[in-house]
């Protein structure tokens, strides 16, 4: 019974929608918006094919490659400047002022410096998607808890075991947090640097179905770009969780008492 | 050293490096123009009137698309999220539509609206949406059950529960969604004009690279940067003023 009630829950409001989405289309012949039956037909004409390998795949690995590296690059260079008080008196201004630099602006420019090419696409994304993880490690280092902080430099913890069982665990929470808005922002430059300059990828296959006004198509290029952005969102979700199994735990004792 | 000249010194190494690159002939001027051409382009154009229109369509859709999504955000939220059920009915909608990318919808705004500022306004509201969305229905769901309970049994009205009780707990988390939306929605204004070609800086920086105008096109990147800086600082400064009362903000002007 509990489950059915949750499972009810899930599936109560998407079945809806898709009711009156249903509904609604039955007797119009909208050229905007297709019936559900249309688009989940056009949806695996579309996609389960050819298409999987030539522009699925391709975006995907570009997207993944562009910011695992912007996550790395992020955090290291976050450990070191967050780490030295005059290194990030002297940054700060200026990673303030590329964080508020609107990412897509770099589309344009790095089409001039390096060329239409994959690896100008990977740039791309791990130069909008880095800011984010960097401004937020930096952040974290800065914050850490004076107490901790004394008590391993007294144990005689340093270097790398200071680093791993001090910095990184305290600093855990606030670099997540930056990693989340990293992903959103690494999927929307994948899809804007496909629309400027590319012949094939998700961003390409997209405008070039608007363009020919293939509807049905469109939408159900919208669609798996939602899929993937959904996908995403769960892999960190579950990630998230293992890494920062201590740290609910705390709140949640600390939230009871 | 303070840390104000500390900063000033980056931002001038900064320059100072810009300016060698291209000189040195790292990369070759024509693609990476020296920090004094980019600057000298940006001060003619802070005189142009084209600029300033720029500008100003950029920032009117950047306020009125956050201005929409704080309303339908803010009025979504509280109906959601004060009620046990609603919450639990919508959770797996939200969780799917949320993590969408706005940019998903650019081909749908082209074919709605064509290159006016509505299709703008749809990526921008869509996008600012669910980040204020979000932090309402945490809000919400805040409320302290004492003060909640102490409310009822004074007699006051939904109302004024909703004026006293509520609003105030969830105004520190609103004004954090409204922080993260502010940023978003400009990201989205200008993506929008560089990609669809509505009208604003993103627009002008399309136009600036194609027709080959490379320093007009950094100044015009450099702009947006400034732009974003400052809004930045404008949003910090209204969280300060309408949190004046909380406690996080309290304990650093005391501190």
């Amino acid at each position: 019974m509990r489950i059915a009630k949750s499972f009810l829950y899930v599936l109560g409001l998407p079945a809806l929608l898709v009711l009156i989405w249903w509904l609604s289309t039955l007797g119009a012949t909208s050229f905007f918006v297709p019936t559900p039956g249309t688009l989940a037909s056009t949806f695996a004409k579309t996609w389960f094919g050819d298409r999987i390998f030539t522009d699925v795949l391709p975006s995907i690995l570009r997207l993944l490659a562009g910011v695992s590296a912007a996550i790395i690059l992020g955090i290291l260079a976050g450990l070191l400047i967050g780490s030295i008080p005059w290194l990030r008196a002297l940054t700060e201004p200026v990673l303030e002022f590329f964080r508020a630099v609107p990412p897509p602006v770099l589309v344009p420019v790095l089409m001039l410096l390096m060329g239409i090419s994959d690896s100008m696409k990977v740039v791309v994304i791990i130069s909008g998607c880095i800011w984010p993880v960097l401004l937020n490690t930096i952040e974290g280092v800065r914050a850490i808890d004076g107490v901790l902080s004394d008590s391993a430099h007294t144990y005689g913890i340093g270097g790398w075991a200071r680093v791993r069982y001090l910095v990184l665990p305290s600093a855990g929470p606030q670099i997540l947090a930056g990693v989340r808005q990293c992903l959103s922002i690494g999927l929307i430059l994948m899809v804007i640097s496909e629309m400027f300059a590319s012949s094939s990828g998700l961003g390409f296959t997209i405008v070039q179905f608007q363009r020919s006004f293939a509807v049905p198509e469109m939408w159900s290029g919208i669609v798996i770009l939602g899929l993937i952005g959904v996908a995403m969102s769960f892999i960190f979700q579950f990630t998230e969780r293992r890494i920062l199994r201590w740290y609910y735990g705390l709140r949640e004792v600390e939230n009871a008492v | 050293m303070t840390k104000r000249t500390l900063g000033l010194a980056g931002i001038l190494g900064f320059l100072l490096t810009w300016e060698l690159i291209p000189r040195l002939g790292l990369v070759e001027a024509r693609f990476l123009p020296p920090a004094s051409e980019v600057l000298a382009a940006l001060a003619v154009d802070f005189q142009l009137t084209a600029f300033w229109a720029a500008v100003g369509e950029t920032l009117l859709a950047w306020v009125l698309g956050l201005a929409a999504a704080v309303l339908l955000a803010v009025a979504a939220g509280f109906v959601v999220g004060s009620s046990h059920f609603l919450r639990r009915f919508t959770n797996s909608t939200v969780e799917f539509l949320r993590p969408i990318p706005s940019v998903a919808l650019i081909p749908l705004a082209v074919l709605l609206f064509g290159v006016k500022i509505e299709s703008s306004l749809m990526l921008i509201i869509y996008a600012s949406f669910w980040q204020i969305f979000i932090q309402v229905l945490y809000g919400v769901a805040d409320v302290d059950n004492v003060a909640m309970q102490t409310a009822r049994s004074f007699g006051l009205r939904t109302v004024a529960r909703v004026r006293y009780v509520v609003f105030p707990t969830a105004l520190p988390y609103l004004m954090t969604g409204v922080r993260l939306a502010a940023s978003v929605a400009l990201i989205l204004a200008i993506t929008a004009e560089l990609v669809i070609g509505s009208p604003g800086l993103g627009r002008e920086i399309a136009l600036a690279q194609s027709g080959g105008a490379i320093s007009g096109m950094y100044a015009l990147i450099v702009a947006t940067g400034l732009i974003g800086v400052l809004i930045n600082l404008l949003m910090r400064f209204i969280e300060r003023k309408t949190l004046s009362w909380h406690s996080s903000i309290r304990s650093e002007v005391i501190v």
